[in-house]
């Protein structure tokens, strides 16, 4: 096991406290608009799929898909970015895959929801570790 | 209404330097406005309107027009990163078929090497832009963000680092010629595949240089171009067009060139087949691949195929691209290559670039950008121009 690590804390703002002070409850929010029935992220008052105000926030299973990753070779520490398409809500996210074989991922493969501890103690990451 | 035929490049001057650290911003983008003028016939009097980007410094447009002590009744300072520049001269082109301008000048310049940034390898904090908080924590870098591009391009079609690598052999087939490239040395695919690997799939030699110095166009009417003494460039189609995330709706697969690129051609009234010589941005192996996909030059898919076996090297292969080495070979100032891709562009058409890979004939010329990241969000912009 690797001593865990600890990310940058996120820029938390006004639009978005919601979604930051859910994290701290191990909970990941989408933004979901009641008018065209769809999810994006990341959240927007306003749906950027229809220009819709009527969003609000539906939590996520926390499982996924990796859509594509790239291992940062080239680092102080080796990271892998991903962009995981989350299960049932037709969207892909930016994050980490933690805890894994660098060289054992794949596209495609199966991720489950894995919170990271962040430079604040009221904001935790979202992150991803296989399922 | 149309910008075809109504603006002509009359002026490109590319800075030689490459390891500007005795010199200032601002006087780069003076030493390549002068360079522009000169090359043009003009000088800076004649100057009506004035184009930059992110890389000036100060109030952009203002700070510049001040240190250059230019008199200006039209300005724009349009931000997309290294595509800037090919939206300036469009841009350019529709203020003077406007009456707004009749001499625009557009400068770029940037010492990224002098002031030591780690271009690749670092995060940029774009500050209060909404998507930072969504994604700085995780370090995206510019070298994981097409690295997840050529990932999933390598996973839905099949292209493999050996046909990426070929975009990197061509461009130095070019640089060899090409006195102030940064790398002038001919590699082969061994030797990118053989470079080690910075972000999966992408090697060192999957990446452009890191380099100072700049560049600067000149557009002016067609009374004006007429009245010089250089050969007619006329700027005849354009197109532009930002892609992002689309809310979560991520496709890694292809860039906004799908967008700028058919609009270019509708205006110009021609098809991917007449491009004589094409200048695409090379930030990575990956980025041209794609962009030779999305502006039709292939099928979807098929750029792997397309790039390999010496097609993009002048006198081999179809489509002789990037000339002067490119980005990945000679020069990407100020992390934007944008403008060089413009002034080879402008080099072929006027029979200038170097005799070895002068294309023959060369009176089409398509020139196109990518400016911020494929991975993430990212402004398109093409060009097509012709010799008069
Ligand atoms: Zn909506």
């Amino acid at each position: 096991m690797t001593e865990q690590k600890i990310f940058p804390a996120p820029s938390v703002d006004p639009e978005t406290k919601e979604f930051w002070a859910a994290t701290n409850e191990n909970k990941l929010l989408v933004r979901y608009c009641n008018s065209c029935e769809s999810y994006h992220h990341y959240p927007r008052t306003i749906c950027p799929h229809c220009g819709s105000d009527d969003t609000s926030y539906k939590q996520a299973s926390g499982t996924g898909t990796i859509y594509s990753y790239s291992v940062m070779r080239r680092a102080k520490e080796p990271y892998a970015i991903a962009y995981v398409t989350l299960d049932g809500m037709g969207i892909s996210m930016m994050t980490n895959i933690i805890d894994c074989d660098f060289d054992a991922l794949e596209i495609g493969q199966s991720v489950k929801l894995k919170f990271s501890p962040t430079t604040s103690d009221d904001v935790r990451l979202p992150t991803f570790t296989p399922a | 209404m149309s910008i075809n035929g109504k603006a002509y490049i009359a002026g490109a001057f590319e800075h030689p330097v490459r390891n500007a650290v005795d010199k200032s911003l601002a006087q780069l983008h003076a030493e390549c406005a002068k360079g522009a003028l000169e090359d043009a016939g003009l000088t800076k009097d004649d100057v009506d309107g004035y184009f930059c980007a992110g890389d000036a410094p100060g109030l952009g447009p203002l700070a510049l027009a001040d240190y250059m002590g230019l008199k200006l009744r039209h300005v724009d300072s349009t931000e997309t990163g290294g595509s800037s520049y090919l939206v300036h001269v469009a841009h350019a082109a529709e203020a003077i078929a406007l009456g707004k301008c009749s001499v625009a000048l557009i400068t770029l310049a940037g010492r990224p090497k002098a002031e030591g940034m780690a271009t690749g390898t670092a995060p940029r904090d774009y500050g209060a832009s909404p998507d930072v908080a969504f994604e700085l924590p995780y370090a995206p870098v510019i070298t994981n963000m097409y690295g997840m591009c050529a990932m999933r391009h390598m996973h839905e079609f099949g292209t493999t680092s050996e046909q990426l690598a070929w975009i990197k052999v061509a461009a130095s087939h070019h640089a060899q010629h090409n006195p102030n490239a940064v790398l002038k040395n001919v590699v082969t695919v061994e030797d990118v595949v053989n470079s080690p690997i910075i972000a999966d799939p992408l090697h060192r030699l999957d990446c452009c240089v890191i380099s100072d110095g700049g560049g600067a166009l000149v557009v002016v009417s067609p009374e004006i171009a007429k009245s010089l003494k250089r050969p007619l460039v006329k700027v005849k189609g354009a197109g532009e067009a930002p892609k992002h995330q689309m809310g979560g709706r991520v496709d890694l697969t292809y860039s906004g060139a799908a967008f700028s690129g058919p609009a270019a051609f509708e205006e110009a009234g021609v098809k991917p087949s007449d491009i004589k010589y094409a200048s695409i941005y090379d930030s990575f192996t990956i980025t041209v691949l794609m962009q030779i996909e999305d502006l039709g030059f292939c099928a979807k898919g098929e750029g792997g195929n397309f790039v390999s076996d010496g097609n993009l090297i002048s006198g081999v292969g179809k489509l002789p691209f990037n000339t002067d080495g490119g980005g990945l070979c000679n020069n990407h100032p100020a992390n934007r290559g944008g403008m060089t891709k413009v002034i080879e562009a402008v080099r072929q058409l006027r029979g200038e670039a170097h005799p070895a890979v002068q294309v023959e004939n060369c009176d089409l010329a398509l020139a196109h950008g990518t400016g911020g990241s494929l991975g993430t969000r990212h402004g398109s912009a093409t060009l097509i121009l012709e010799r008069e």
